[in-house]
């Protein structure tokens, strides 16, 4: 039984291993920030969980498994803020390419807000 | 076979940092360098889980809770100060005109962001 366990923690470390490694490939090989951050995104939560998963697997005790919990906890809170804000500041600094966009749906928002910058605002403007 | 598999796994980690660093080092704006430097800690903390298993301990788990924890603050400050710069100098352009506009439009921005 030991052998079983010990077996699927080491597979759980060869998957989240893997999934670093498309991480890795994904931030060196494609074209621009936003399609990065796709790729690299995907080990934070995900291969995160397969290493908590081997190390629950591979030490069987519960203090271990209380203290892994938080972690997962704690990076599915956060990475998500860091990610949205590089897709932001992405999408802001212009570091995408529009040819790969099939949708665009943020454009007409922002031509939008900017005409409405460019208008004259009276002092009768609602806000 | 286990130890075949963390080595397998070691392999794998290293050939990940590698792309990493490539791409801190090429990467042709911040926002590149940042992304990749944020898949390079999770690259360690991916890194620091499989030692634990490896070696059969669990004393580094409290590292792994903070660099979980605090990971993202960086990549957010980094981002956050990138978008404003892009905005002034794309106002700059705008000329000479006076900074009195610049400032109320900014004033009426920041409030339009706030609500």
């Amino acid at each position: 039984m030991t052998e079983i366990l010990d077996v699927a923690a080491a597979v759980f470390v060869v998957l989240g291993a893997a999934l670093s490694l498309v991480a890795g490939v994904g931030v060196l090989r494609f074209p621009d920030a936003l399609s990065r951050l796709h790729a690299g995104t995907k080990p934070q939560i995900l291969g995160l969980v397969c290493l908590v998963i081997a190390i629950a697997l591979a030490s069987r005790s519960w203090p271990a498994i209380l203290l892994l919990i938080p972690v997962v906890l704690f990076q599915l809170v956060t990475q998500p803020i860091a990610a949205h804000m590089i897709g932001r500041a992405g999408y802001r600094t212009r570091n995408h390419r529009p040819d790969l966009l099939l949708v665009d749906e943020l454009a007409d928002d922002v031509d939008r807000a900017s005409a409405e910058q460019e208008r004259p605002t009276g002092p009768g403007s609602a806000d | 076979m286990i130890p075949v598999l963390y080595a397998v796994a070691g392999v794998l980690f290293a050939l990940a940092a590698a792309g990493a660093v490539v791409r801190i080092v090429r990467g042709p704006t911040i926002l590149d360098r940042m992304l990749a430097s944020d898949v390079l800690l999770t690259i360690l903390l991916l890194v620091i889980g499989a030692e634990m298993v490896i070696n059969g301990h669990t004393r580094t788990i409290p590292v792994m809770l903070v660099l979980a924890g605090t990971a993202a603050f960086s990549t957010v400050a980094v981002a956050r100060y990138v978008s404003q710069q892009d905005r002034r100098s794309g106002e700059t352009p705008a000329g000479a005109a006076a900074p009195a506009r610049r400032t109320e439009a900014a004033r009426r921005r920041r409030t339009g962001e706030g609500s």
